[in-house]
């Protein structure tokens, strides 16, 4: 009896470890917030690289509001980031207080999932005043709530490296190098041609034809939607134009035939073999990085053909966190013009806050790793003169298409260019359809 | 020879475990047991008589819930991550599901439209000649492999330990490095085949260079642990056949024919089925080749497979009721491959 009793007791403990191991993983992660020390801790969830760490901007925070600890994780690429924070949002399940959006992801969650996120155009310290209308705009829906605020934008100039140009034959100096293709696209493709004629032995004029094709829709209004929301790059002549002339520099010999931000193109930085490529401010850190100490003062930055905006971010915070007041204070400090024009000074991000960019750390910066160049100066004016580009909901599957199934078959495999855009628009219209 | 031996012994076993629990009953019964004690002490008898019952009642019920309390755990596991996801995903596979939006119902449009995407065929015809190109040389260098090491070597035990070596990398750091050798521009393999006098291959952005460059890994990875399983097969062929045929002067490679491959048949069989599917599912060495390209298989899918479609489909386009259909297909065609061993084993048994 006492044996069976004890048998059965054990058996008891038995299931009900195996209980309470099944359901241990759902209380284990149960509701946090606070640290031992009774501080909130606020989470940040980034992609890629924001620098609010290295810039210092968490430890200013929480000088200011000691009662706060913040913790931020980050995902490298956005294409892992943003389908995680899909269904993150459905699940309402592990989000951050703060989360950051893509640009070109801002449309989708502007239309999809604004009720699951807090309104911040009404959040306490909030200007409207202070940004950009049309990139405040971009994440306001259409009843007027602003889900998104905007950190960064991507005000594109061309960086060059002086040596390569001095070879060949061509003005070094910025204002000159600048003036070379000044005003249009076509300009910088006979630019191009110049090079090659010239060029120092195995080096090419540009990195890549679908970096061009970016830079060249970047540059436009009316893109891959129009007004009404419906798809139109296929008939869209400034898409056509815009693909045209990136094909050309693939047909014509000018690029180094690479992919960005692959090993690749990170290895041709380090050996310098190619001349151009069109940067967006947040690409100076990448290139600086990339080329290395070696490329200090050879590489320079001169003013795009025509203004384009290529990236820019948003933050959002979800309605599910349980500090939203605190967060929303958070991501209203973090976009405000002070912060914004610090994160330029230390990482290159151009402010979306037009009230920054009259602040002398932005409009008088220089960038010594670039020969000194005025890139405060030279962004501020590419900004000035960014049209306000109409989103739409898939514009990352267009953009990518067209640059990594179109543009890279003909500048890789010499596929002809109307192969490559019939290559794009067949798996567009596969991705489209849901 | 061997195995129906040892199965005769194992067959003679069974008829003695019901010896065992016959004496543990009556030690429970017997105190409510007599018929004649229960009527001479009155309700005194009783108690012991319910309680003997309640405490029979408990010990069946004992012998009975405890399996199942035992493999419950398992079960309750596979229900939620097996089974649960398995329906789940046949449900979603007949709705338009957008990532972050509601489902629609939709029938079998998700499965006729992968009947007519080229996308589709593209995949699976990859998944097939990646599947060929990868597993038959690497089952026959297994196969050779595992003969070698089979013979008395200086040193057998280290090799036998290294051939398994590959299998115990992480597969992303294999791949990383293999893209690195075959890497169009800098690649250690294009370098060796300008040394020898041939132009660099484009390892990447060409279908076949593309598709062997990624079978090479596959098979560096998995040629030892295949070889391990022949060489385990290997050793409980008896020696004496061995004997017999280099006594009827058979060479070691007719011995290796004729002995060899006859009695490890079933371990082939298998190490083919499991290849075959490992083949199916290939996922992670194509997706890390290709860096950023990875989930589409190349600027032209020309090494996307089935499960690259698939995750691309879902994560990428947002489209999950295609990727589950995308996932029941090749649910199915692994049935099927199983099925098509069931009747080769079942083949196989008839003749021998």
């Amino acid at each position: 009896m006492r044996a069976l009793f004890r048998g059965f007791r054990g058996r008891a403990l038995l299931v009900a470890a195996v209980v309470a191991l099944t359901a241990a993983p759902a209380a284990g992660c149960g509701p946090g917030g606070g640290d031992p020390a009774g501080r909130t801790v606020l989470t940040v969830g980034l992609f890629g690289s924001f620098g609010y760490e290295e810039a210092g901007l968490y430890d200013a925070y929480t000088r200011l509001h000691p009662d706060v600890v913040i913790k931020q994780t980050s995902i490298q690429r956005n294409e892992n980031y943003y389908p995680q924070l899909l269904t993150h949002l459905v699940s309402d399940s592990g989000l951050a207080d703060v989360q950051a959006v893509e640009a070109i992801n801002i449309a989708e969650v502007t239309a999809t999932q604004a009720d699951r996120l807090e309104d911040l155009g009404r959040a306490p310290g909030v200007r409207r005043a202070d940004f950009l209308p049309w990139k405040w705009r971009q994440a306001t829906t259409r009843d007027g709530r602003t889900v998104g605020l905007g950190t960064d934008i991507g005000p594109q100039a061309v960086c060059y490296r002086k040596d390569l140009f001095a070879r060949a034959g061509l003005p070094t100096d910025r204002d000159a190098v600048g003036r070379l293709w000044a005003g249009d696209w076509r300009r910088y493709l006979g630019t191009g041609k110049r090079y090659r004629d010239r060029a120092p032995a195995g080096t090419s004029f540009v990195d890549s034809a679908s970096g061009v094709l970016s830079a060249i829709t970047g540059g436009s209004a009316r893109r891959y939607y129009d007004e009404d929301g419906t798809v139109v790059y296929k008939s869209n002549p400034a898409v056509r134009e815009a693909w045209d002339i990136a094909a050309a520099f693939a047909t014509e010999g000018l690029t180094a035939r690479l992919q960005q931000f692959t090993p690749s193109w990170d290895q041709a930085y380090a050996n310098g073999t190619f001349a151009t490529v069109s940067c967006p401010a947040w690409m100076l850190g990448y290139i600086e990085d990339k080329a290395g100490p070696a490329a200090e003062d050879v590489w320079d930055v001169a003013a795009a053909p025509r203004p384009a905006n290529w990236g820019g971010s948003f933050l959002v915070v979800p309605k599910s966190g349980r500090h939203r007041a605190e967060a929303a204070r958070l991501a209203a400090w973090l976009t405000a013009p002070a912060q914004q024009a610090r994160l330029f000074e230390r990482r290159g991000s151009f402010p979306s806050a037009s009230a920054a960019h009259a602040l002398p750390a932005v409009a008088g910066a220089r960038h010594p790793y670039f020969g000194d160049a005025p890139i405060g100066r030279i962004f501020t004016r590419a900004a000035r003169g960014v049209p306000v580009t109409i989103l739409g909901p898939k514009d990352l599957v267009i953009a990518q298409n067209l640059a990594d199934v179109g543009m890279l078959q003909v500048d890789q495999r010499g596929r002809r260019p109307e192969d490559g855009w019939d290559a794009a628009v067949r798996t567009i219209d596969n991705a489209l359809d849901l | 020879m061997a195995t129906s031996a040892r199965a005769t012994t194992d067959g003679a076993s069974p008829p003695d475990p019901p010896a065992p629990p016959s004496p543990l009953p009556p030690p429970t019964r017997g105190p409510g047991g007599p018929k004649g004690s229960g009527s001479r002490k009155g309700s005194g008898g009783r108690a012991p008589g319910s309680s003997g019952t309640w405490r029979s009642r408990l010990y069946r019920w004992d012998l009975k819930a405890t399996p199942y309390a035992f493999v419950a755990p398992f079960f309750l596991c596979f229900a939620a991550f097996g089974l649960f996801p398995l329906i789940y995903t046949g449900w979603l596979s007949l709705h338009r599901v957008e990532l972050g939006g509601e489902a629609q119902w939709r029938g079998f449009d998700n499965y006729t439209g992968l009947w007519d995407s080229s996308f589709f065929w593209n995949a699976l015809a990859n998944t097939f000649t990646i599947g060929v190109i990868s597993t038959v040389p690497q089952l026959l260098m297994a196969l050779g492999l595992a003969h070698l090491l089979n013979y008395r070597l200086r040193g057998r035990g280290f090799l036998r330990v290294a051939v398994l070596a590959p299998y115990a990398t992480s597969i992303a750091a294999a791949t990383l490095v293999f893209a690195q050798l075959f890497n169009s521009d800098y690649g250690l393999i294009n370098s060796v085949l300008g040394w020898v006098g041939f132009d660099p291959v484009d390892w990447e952005s060409s279908k076949w260079p593309a598709q062997i460059a990624i079978s090479v890994i596959v098979i560096w990875r998995w040629t030892g642990y295949n070889a391990l399983i022949y060489l385990a097969a290997m050793q409980a062929v008896p020696q004496d056949l061995y004997e017999a045929a280099s006594l009827d002067g058979a060479s070691r490679w007719r011995q290796f024919i004729s002995v060899t491959i006859p009695s490890i048949r079933p371990t082939i069989l298998f190490t083919v089925v499991v290849s075959t599917i490992g083949a199916t599912q290939l996922f992670g060495e194509p997706m890390l080749y290709g860096g950023s390209l990875g989930v589409s298989g190349g600027s032209g899918n020309q090494f996307q497979t089935l499960s690259l479609l698939m995750y691309e489909k879902g994560w990428i386009t947002g489209a999950l009721g295609q990727a589950s259909a995308i996932a029941w297909v090749m649910l199915l065609l692994l049935l099927l491959i199983g099925g098509v061993r069931l009747l080769v084993a079942r083949l196989n048994r008839e003749t021998t």
